[in-house]
């Protein structure tokens, strides 16, 4: 029984992988830029979450369970703002040069580092503490203990799939996200333009960051500026073995480093668990180079 | 022994067959072309011989040895050098440079020669730059050694290519459209270009191309492709009278 | 003969800087400020050979860094040094004008070696999939480091400072000073050798088109491999003087901020430029300094520098031109093209 409380806490802590992968996977697949700062943005949700929540349940004296109701969309919405003018200000005055690749995802490092630094600077070396917005329920099922939360995290990203999964194969920005990554110039020509669907995406991927941010802000309530920063190095390492720019891989990686991190810390000292959970990455990506659902460019000469 | 054997060659890429069955054997001192519509397999065939792809079936043989299996730069090194049919030069380097390198092979000192400046180092370095300016001054292109290929007009660059590709010292030359984007001016100076390296440096020389001017007036053999198989093979005057190569290139003249 | 008067020169001032130091007339700050420029002056150039002649992107310099660090730290302290784990001192401290090159020499070789972690994917795979390998290479190398008891751990390893007094008591001269000056001239006489010969231009060719490269007689995989060892050995060689400069190390002080840093100076000087690198890591090392009293703000203002390189001079100060192209007149003292 033992193994299926493993497979819970796999699937929880994957949870939070995959959203944030989901993030990175999905500027990837439109823009073929590796959003370093996304790693941070989930951690600005975490803390704008905080603030919302600490200033609802004190100042204005509202219940948990309506302020959790209001934290999360608001969070998920301030979050998405600042995604956007991270975009606006920082990456698409080079795009518009078209500036090389790499300068873009050398800024997109930058901002990452002004965020965290940023945060520290600002807030103080001192740990936040996420007010309990629920009642935790624990349910024992079996012998596996079972917790509202975790259920929640693991319901919240699996209902994230799904709607990104309708929203890329149904609709037609969604299926104009798509496109981009094939023929940047093709699209505009349908009827959309360019900047409108990179700015989706990235209302997208940073509410999705926004909402991992509430969610792990509930489940491991202390917050500190870095929090953000190893988490989203891993998710996207996550999203690359998965096949970066496929929804599903994000998805797919994110659990799966869940579930190798949790099978390293069950068998080894959990000292060891980054090193073997890198490993463990690094020998899949080097089986599969495009990752699980990763798609080869042949070259043409 | 043929300098280039070339048997059943087929190479698929999933369900497509791009090559399909290809034979040739090219002697020394030949100027050949291989001409087809578009997409009938021609740069294939000559991405199989360098080593970019490997055969799906058939082999490759140079000089009697089998290059299948073989890196693209050791197949240089046997002898066989080539041209693009967008000319890839290296676009920050000057022109000096871009032949210097293509002598990779030849570069005869180790790393700790290099490091240590030794006398081995000075000797091959030396002989690597003697023999780009040679060829430099030889094709005309001295005044342009120290310019960036892309401030180079279209014309030169293609001539520079060219002069890469003899720096490997070959055997066997393989031009890839070597015509293609050039006025008719330029396409004269070529004419005359190909013809002086295949008498002075008595390299075969084997080309793809469009331009029929270009084909006619140089080849003294030519082979024909479509959808990736052998159509015709003969003298300019016969593949000229041949109807299976008209119908390929200009369609079925029965309605 | 003018060839002759650069080298010289150079020698001279260097002797000025240790006289200098020697006299008291710089501080200790001073010259560990000094110390530090030649140890980023290293990992700048180093980095700039796959960053920026090779055009690839590795996150993970901090990583090889670490790896010099630690095992020329343990050879010194083996040797020369008391320690709860290792013993006593197996050498006189004497004999640390022998001991000291040789151990950074084998610091430099253990990171060489590790460079090959990231140079076999290298040939299968570039750009971004190469990010995330130096990336978790960084982390794997800080992990297994801090999971080390041995070698103190998270905690830290000290004990090299046995070995720069073990020099001063022979001769009183400010030691690893000299080093560190001799380690920054070597590894920049070492890499433009490498690249102002053919054998080195083959790494710019791959840059600029792999395939014409591969097809033009360049063996790729080779060239890929000195360029990777080359660049993560001088790495090590950095991390050796860095740690015998400190005369202590611990795993955090080699993580992806320092890989970060590392990149900044790169980028901030231009790829492909080897006067770039060097210049850009000089004027670092004084900005960090500088820009001291901004505490935890300096942290801020650099990636915000950096992010306005980004938007107005991407191509870093220098772009892919050396010093003698901007001042042709300096050809007469030293050639480099």
């Amino acid at each position: 029984m033992e193994i299926f409380q493993h497979i819970l806490n796999a699937l929880q802590f994957g949870s939070f992988y995959a959203l944030i992968a989901l993030g990175y996977t999905l500027v990837y697949g439109v823009l073929g830029l590796i959003n370093f700062a996304h790693g941070d943005i989930f951690m600005v949700g975490a803390y704008i979450g905080y603030f919302i929540a600490v200033a609802l349940l004190s100042s204005v004296g509202l219940n948990p369970a309506v302020t959790l109701a209001l934290t999360v969309p608001a969070t998920m919405i301030l979050t998405a703002a600042v995604g956007v003018t991270l975009e606006r200000t920082a990456y698409r005055p080079l795009r518009r040069k078209g500036a090389n690749r790499l300068y873009v995802v050398i800024t997109a490092l930058m901002a990452g580092l002004m965020l965290e630094n940023g945060n520290l600077a600002l807030l103080g070396a001192s740990r936040k503490r996420f007010p309990d917005l629920i009642d935790k329920v624990i349910w024992n099922v079996h012998g596996v203990s079972i917790t509202n939360l975790k259920v929640i995290v693991i319901v919240a990203s699996i209902a994230v799939f799904l709607l990104l999964q309708f929203i890329v194969t149904r609709t037609k920005i969604g299926m104009a996200m798509r496109g981009i990554s094939y023929d940047k110039f093709a699209i505009p020509l349908m009827g959309i333009p360019l900047d409108t669907i990179i700015l989706f995406t990235f209302i997208l991927g940073s509410s999705m960051a926004g909402l991992a941010g509430i969610l792990f802000a509930m489940s491991y309530p202390i917050l500190e500026p870095y929090m953000g920063a190893l988490i989203g190095w891993k998710a996207f390492i996550a999203a690359v073995v998965g096949g970066i720019g496929d929804i599903r891989g994000a998805i797919v990686g994110g659990f799966l480093l869940g579930f190798i991190e949790l099978g390293v810390v069950a068998v080894f000292p959990s000292t060891l668990r980054d090193l073997f959970a890198f490993s463990v990455l690094l020998i899949i990506l080097w089986l599969r180079p495009t990752g699980i659902y990763g798609v080869a460019r042949t070259t043409k000469i | 022994m043929p300098l280039l054997e070339i048997n059943a060659l087929t190479r698929r890429f999933g369900g497509l067959i791009a090559v399909n069955d290809f034979n040739i054997e090219l002697g020394d001192h030949e100027l050949v072309a291989l001409i087809g519509p578009n997409g009938a397999g021609k740069t294939t065939v000559f991405n199989l011989i360098s080593g970019f792809y490997k055969p799906s079936e058939g082999y490759i043989r140079f000089n009697g040895q089998d290059t299948r299996g073989l890196r693209p730069h050791q197949v240089t090194a046997l002898g066989v050098a080539r041209t693009f049919q967008g000319i890839r030069l290296w676009s920050e380097m000057h022109v000096l440079d871009n032949i210097r390198i293509a002598q990779h092979y030849r570069m005869g000192y180790s790393l700790l020669d290099c490091f240590l400046r030794t006398k081995n180092y000075m000797q091959h370095e030396k002989a690597i730059d003697d023999i780009a300016w040679k060829l430099l001054d030889a094709m005309g292109l001295k005044d342009v050694a120290y310019e960036l290929p892309r401030n180079l007009p279209y014309g030169v660059q293609r001539r520079v290519e060219i002069a890469r590709a003899m720096s490997v010292k070959p055997k066997l030359l393989l031009l890839d459209e070597p015509a293609a984007g050039l006025n008719s001016a330029d396409v004269e100076d070529l004419i005359k270009l190909v013809k002086w390296i295949h008498e002075t440096f008595r390299v075969t020389i084997w080309m793809i191309e469009h331009q029929m001017k270009v084909v006619m007036t140089l080849c003294s053999r030519i082979k024909v492709i479509d959808f990736g198989a052998t159509i015709a093979d003969g003298t300019p005057e016969e593949i000229q009278k041949n109807h299976t190569v008209i119908k390929a290139y200009l369609g079925d003249d029965t309605i | 003969m003018q060839k002759k008067t650069f080298t010289i020169g150079i020698f001279a001032f260097m002797a000025l800087i240790a006289g200098l130091a020697q006299a008291d007339i710089l501080s200790p700050y001073h010259i560990s400020v000094l110390m530090f420029m030649g140890v980023n002056v290293i990992l700048a150039t180093s980095l700039n050979l796959v960053n920026g002649y090779m055009g690839e992107f590795s996150c993970g310099h901090g990583g090889f860094m670490c790896v010099g660090a630690y095992v020329s730290s343990v050879v010194t302290v083996l040797l020369f040094s008391k320690n709860q784990i290792l013993g006593a001192p197996l050498l006189p401290a004497s004999l640390a004008f022998l001991g000291f090159p040789l151990a950074l020499l084998l610091g430099a070789a253990a990171a060489s070696v590790a460079g090959l972690v990231v140079a076999i994917p290298s040939f299968k795979t570039r750009g971004d999939y190469l990010a995330i390998i130096t990336l978790a290479a960084n982390y794997i190398v800080i992990s297994a480091i801090n999971n080390m008891e041995i070698i103190g751990g998270p905690r830290g390893f000290m004990g090299m400072s046995a070995t720069e007094n073990g020099m001063k008591s022979v001769v009183d001269l400010p030691w690893m000073l000299i080093w560190v000056m001799l380690g920054t001239l070597f590894t920049v006489w070492l890499l433009r050798r490498f690249v102002t010969s053919t054998l080195g231009k083959g790494v710019p060719a791959i840059c600029q088109d792999e395939i014409a490269a591969e097809i033009m007689s360049v063996d790729t995989n080779r060239i890929k491999l000195i360029a990777f060892m080359l660049s993560s050995g001088l790495a090590g060689l950095a991390g050796g003087l860095y740690a015998h400069v400190l005369g202590y190390v611990n795993p955090q002080s080699f993580d992806i901020m320092r890989s970060t840093e590392v990149m900044v100076m790169v980028y901030m000087g231009g790829m492909g430029s080897l006067s770039g690198a060097t210049i850009a890591a000089v004027v670092y090392t004084v900005l960090m300094e500088a820009l001291r009293f901004l505490d935890v703000w300096k942290w801020v203002v650099i990636p915000l520098l950096l992010i306005l390189l980004m938007q107005f001079r991407p191509e870093g100060v220098m772009g892919n031109k050396e010093l003698a192209d901007l001042f042709p007149r300096l050809r007469k003292y030293y050639s480099f093209k």
